[in-house]
């Protein structure tokens, strides 16, 4: 195969790699900051939650960040063409995850229960929404968005914004949210006691069966959806150019992978094995171990909706022939391969520095730590 | 329908308020980031504890404004996509680099370690932490470097090539996109003018403990580190805006017409207007107080170089416009067939002036019909607004100045331990704060105004970048931003006034009152 077909797939790896790091990292403290009223029903229960990932939270959304400027960086046409498309849907993800920073930093700082009740509250909404938003849009991608291209690739969204909310999408959001709040209740339980503990035990166990449960009846919607196809011959290598192939809609073609390669069905078992394995864990308190199958759930689950499209990246509803696959959505060689090497070197350097940040700040969290710690939030 | 015009300058408003909103945030980080750890690093060579508390103090105001840097830095990343949809299909393959680069190597550092600074003080030993302060500083440092390389492509687009089959800008050399003249300069520019902002900032706030004799030992130790870092930084922070200024006159001559009031071209040596009242529409200067032969000294470094007004300007981008249209009219040919070769080689002799084609385009859609007036209309837009600029930048000069006299001044009486004594001093401190933080955001109306009509310069006109929204929907972001922009400044600087009342008195936080006894305050549910 030709290098840039080669670094095309393998930028295809690398932005499921950062979706998924997003998912795990982000998507634990949104799930803290979405369940903190129910892990802490006093002032004091709630500082120590939030403390618990205070020392983190900064560092794990710049996978979010990075996210977004690997997609400009390494698929321009996608963090064009989604982030306009989606406009209102992005707006309210941005929103709602801006509350976030001013929550974790502000909301100790003043002594008024109602100043904290809002900021609580504020992290209820920067939590839970983008969780749901996150998995929406991976569900309008399996759906197809209708978007076309003019011949100099201006791109022209034409749905209504509440298209993007249909039922399929929010099913897809749910379980996002739920895997999520599974993933907080693993941290909450590594770094929480007593009834803190109990209660994130009890989430954990439950919001990963929840999750479980969407997944399947994702999973049945998913073999009935129209999929897409090319029909025409395409240039692995050629230039990334989306208006020269043609595409076939056809019912159930997002089943067609699984069915020409068997091999894939073990992503769908690894979400299973993963949650179910993690529920039991967390019901005998091995809450590190559930992390970990946690993130293994996220891989899965990620990983099953990737092999599903491949190697469509946004289809395109309205004009199918303009959809964007892996082949014609990328940058050009010499970017795919500069980035990669700054890749290379900086992603094994970030993993280090995180391990010793959590490292460091590891142990329990009571409230009569944060109330004798200056620095607390 | 969407209206293509309104929803560009919509676009332009939006992007310049959320900018400048992240900008307010950004230079207190750059600078105040290194002035702890400089605080620190006494703390560890000394032992004196005094420093630890400053460091901590300091600390807390740091973590205040950190808070909202990120989050309006969050808009910032979503903006491009969502608003300038266009302009990042047609620039992300290069334009996307620095900033993805950005994250993996300034994002993640800062954010990381600053959770280690602020919560690690007593799990980390004092060598560590210290470690940990210097990466913060180094991080968000970094995290300049990396999106002005992208601002200063916007500038003076390196390294990349239009692609007539992709239908965008692509990577050429990626040593010349980040060794770019402009951005290099901008980012020293820039990082400096963070670090003149923290120090007037910390010295205003040092000044007014000092005004109430409060806190002394602290006020007077910070007074003095502030100030004097701030005298090399102002020096420098004038340096490089020369050296800008220098880069600007050969890359941007039509900035420089708008810096500086130029309409018509002189024959050298040139003199530099120190006031002047332009009038956009009959292109003069209504009123002007020139000294002569300095505006050449400054921008050529030379007193016979001609440098070109705005009627050389406007003539020479007609030429440009001229000679682009072919190459525009390739680009259609070649998106239905890209093995067209006579389109291709059409393309290829006029590449240079493509951008100047897009230009005209906005009056001429089909470029073939293009009159004479059309030509005119397109040729006046590549002048950009002189009386803002003209006076943005002036009134930036003026801060600058004014900075370092008054740094100066407080260097001295600081040093032989005095300024506590000297009042009118010290309330010129505290007037003084608002200063830096105004010239910043001067300085980025220079920049990206002058660069109008382009949002890459040369290559593709603002009025072609914008995403193809609604008025309506536009109008909702807009409105939706101002909201919440607006509660969290409240917030913001409620929060900064209360901890700066408060002083660094590390045994009385409120907070901790408040939650010795949640349930008798009722608050136990
Ligand atoms: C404390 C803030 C501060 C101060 C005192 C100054 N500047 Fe500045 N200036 C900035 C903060 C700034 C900035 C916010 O950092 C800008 C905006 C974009 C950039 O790169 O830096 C800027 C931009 C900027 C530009 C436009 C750059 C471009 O076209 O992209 C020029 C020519 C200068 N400056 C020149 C000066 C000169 C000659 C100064 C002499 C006193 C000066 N600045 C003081
Ligand atoms: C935080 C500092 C910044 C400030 C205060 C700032 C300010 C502005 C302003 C005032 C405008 C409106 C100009 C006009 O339309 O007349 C603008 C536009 C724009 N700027 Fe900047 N800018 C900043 C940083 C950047 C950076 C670093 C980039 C690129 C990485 C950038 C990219 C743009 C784009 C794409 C536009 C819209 C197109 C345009 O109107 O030119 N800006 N900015
Ligand atoms: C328009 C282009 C810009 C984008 C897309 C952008 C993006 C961001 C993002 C996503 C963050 C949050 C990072 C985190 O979570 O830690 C951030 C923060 C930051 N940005 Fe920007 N930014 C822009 C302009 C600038 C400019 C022009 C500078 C400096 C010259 C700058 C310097 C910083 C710094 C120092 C921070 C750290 C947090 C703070 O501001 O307090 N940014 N930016």
């Amino acid at each position: 195969m030709e290098l840039y077909a080669i670094l095309k797939i393998v930028w295809w790896v690398l932005l499921g790699v950062l979706l998924i790091g997003l998912a795990v990292m982000v998507g634990m403290d949104m799930g803290v900051g979405a369940a903190l009223r129910y892990f802490g029903r006093n002032d004091g229960e709630r500082r120590a939650v939030l403390n618990m990932i205070g020392p983190h939270w900064d560092g794990n959304q710049v996978w979010f960040i990075l996210g977004g400027g690997a997609i400009f960086a390494a698929w321009p046409t996608i963090y064009a063409t989604a982030f306009s498309g989606l406009y209102i849907v992005m707006l309210l993800l941005l929103w709602s995850m801006i509350i976030r920073p001013l929550g974790f930093e502000y909301r100790s700082k003043v002594a008024s229960p109602t100043w904290r009740g809002v900021w609580d509250w504020g992290l209820f909404v920067s939590g839970a929404v983008p969780m749901v938003v996150f998995g929406a849009a991976i569900g309008n991608m399996l759906e197809g968005v209708p978007f076309h291209f003019t011949w100099d690739l201006a791109s022209y969204y034409t749905g209504s914004f509440i298209t993007l909310f249909n039922p399929f999408a929010i099913l897809c959001g749910l379980m996002s949210l739920a895997l999520a709040l599974y993933q907080g209740s693993t941290m909450v339980m590594n770094r929480g006691e007593g009834a803190i503990w109990e209660r994130a035990r009890r989430l954990g166990i439950w919001s990963g069966l929840i999750a479980l449960a969407l997944f399947t009846i994702g999973g049945f919607w998913v073999a009935h959806l129209d999929g897409y196809v090319i029909t025409s011959v395409v240039n692995p290598a050629g230039p990334a150019m989306p208006l020269h192939k043609s595409v076939a809609v056809v019912a159930g073609a997002w089943m067609h992978n699984f069915g020409a390669h068997p091999v894939l069905w073990l992503l769908p078992a690894l979400t299973y094995v993963a949650v179910l394995i993690g529920a039991w864990a967390l019901g005998r308190g091995w809450s590190v171990f559930g992390w970990w199958l946690g993130a293994l759930a996220w891989i899965g689950t990620l990983g099953t909706v990737a092999a599903a499209m491949f190697p469509f990246m946004m289809p395109s509803s309205s004009n199918p022939s303009q959809s964007l696959t892996v082949w014609d959505a990328s940058s050009s060689e010499t970017t795919l391969l500069w980035m990669l090497g700054w890749a290379i070197v900086f992603v094994p350097i970030i993993l280090t520095y995180t391990s010793w940040a959590f490292w460091v700040m590891r142990g329990k969290v009571t409230p009569a730590h944060v109330e004798n710690d200056d620095h607390a939030y | 329908m969407h209206d293509l015009h309104t929803v560009v300058e919509l676009s332009r408003l939006q992007f310049a308020a959320t900018a400048l909103y992240h900008f307010l945030f950004v230079p207190l980080t750059l600078g105040l980031s290194f002035i702890l750890a400089a605080m620190e690093t006494v703390y560890v060579t000394t032992g004196r504890k005094v420093y630890r508390d400053m460091a901590i103090f300091w600390g807390k105001l740091f973590a205040i404004n950190f808070a909202l840097g990120v989050a309006t830095g969050l808009t910032m990343e979503f903006e491009f996509g969502t608003n300038w949809s266009q302009y990042s299909r047609f620039v992300g393959d290069v334009f996307g680099a620095p900033l993805a680069i950005e994250g993996l190597m300034a994002f993640f550092m800062e954010s990381t370690f600053v959770g280690l600074m602020l919560f690690g003080w007593e799990r980390l030993s004092r060598g560590k932490h210290l470690i940990v302060t210097y990466l913060v500083a180094l991080g968000s440092n970094i995290s300049a470097v990396w999106i002005l390389i992208a601002n200063g492509f916007m500038q003076a687009p390196h390294g990349a090539k239009f692609n007539p089959i992709t239908m965008r800008m692509e990577l050429t050399s990626f040593t010349h996109l980040i060794f770019n003249a402009d951005a290099q300069a901008k980012f020293v520019h820039t990082s400096i003018a963070g670090f003149v902002t923290a120090s007037i900032f910390v010295a205003g706030v040092s000044g007014w403990y000092m005004l109430r004799k409060r806190h002394m030992e602290i006020a007077k130790r910070s007074f003095r580190m502030a100030v004097l870092f701030g005298v090399f930084a102002g020096v420098g922070v004038i340096g490089l805006g020369d050296a800008l200024g220098f880069i600007d006159g050969n890359a941007q001559p039509a900035k420089l017409v708008a810096m500086e009031g130029l309409w018509k071209t002189e024959k050298p040596p040139v003199g530099f207007n120190v006031f002047a009242i332009p009038d956009q529409a009959q292109q003069k200067n209504l009123y002007q107080v020139r000294v002569p032969g300095v505006l050449s000294l400054l921008v050529t470094h030379s007193l016979d170089t001609p440098i070109a007004g705005a009627d050389q300007v406007e003539q020479d981008a007609i030429a440009r416009m001229k000679n682009g249209i072919p190459a525009a009219l390739a680009l259609k040919t070649l998106s239905a067939n890209p093995d067209d070769a006579a389109a291709m080689a059409q393309f290829k002799a006029h590449q240079k002036d493509l951008g100047y084609a897009f230009l005209l385009q906005r009056y001429a859609p089909d470029l073939v019909k293009a009159t004479q007036a059309d030509f005119q209309k397109a040729a006046r837009d590549v002048i950009p607004n002189v009386p803002v600029i003209f006076w943005s930048f002036r009134l930036m000069v003026v801060a600058g100045f004014a900075m370092l006299i008054f740094l100066i001044v407080a260097t001295v009486y600081s040093l032989n331990n005095t300024v506590h004594d000297k009042r009118g001093l010290l309330k010129i401190a505290v007037w003084f704060i608002p200063v830096p933080y105004i010239a910043c955001e001067l300085g980025w109306m220079v920049a990206e105004m002058g660069r109008q009509p382009w949002t890459v310069y040369d290559v593709l006109p603002t009025w072609m970048s914008a995403s193809t929204h609604s008025v309506g929907y536009m109008i909702f972001s807009l409105v939706g931003f101002v909201l919440i922009y607006t509660t969290f400044a409240i917030v913001e600087v409620y929060l900064m006034l209360k901890f700066i009342r408060k002083g660094p008195d590390p045994l009385a936080p409120d907070a901790l009152q408040y939650d010795a006894a949640p349930a008798a305050a009722g608050l136990a549910r």
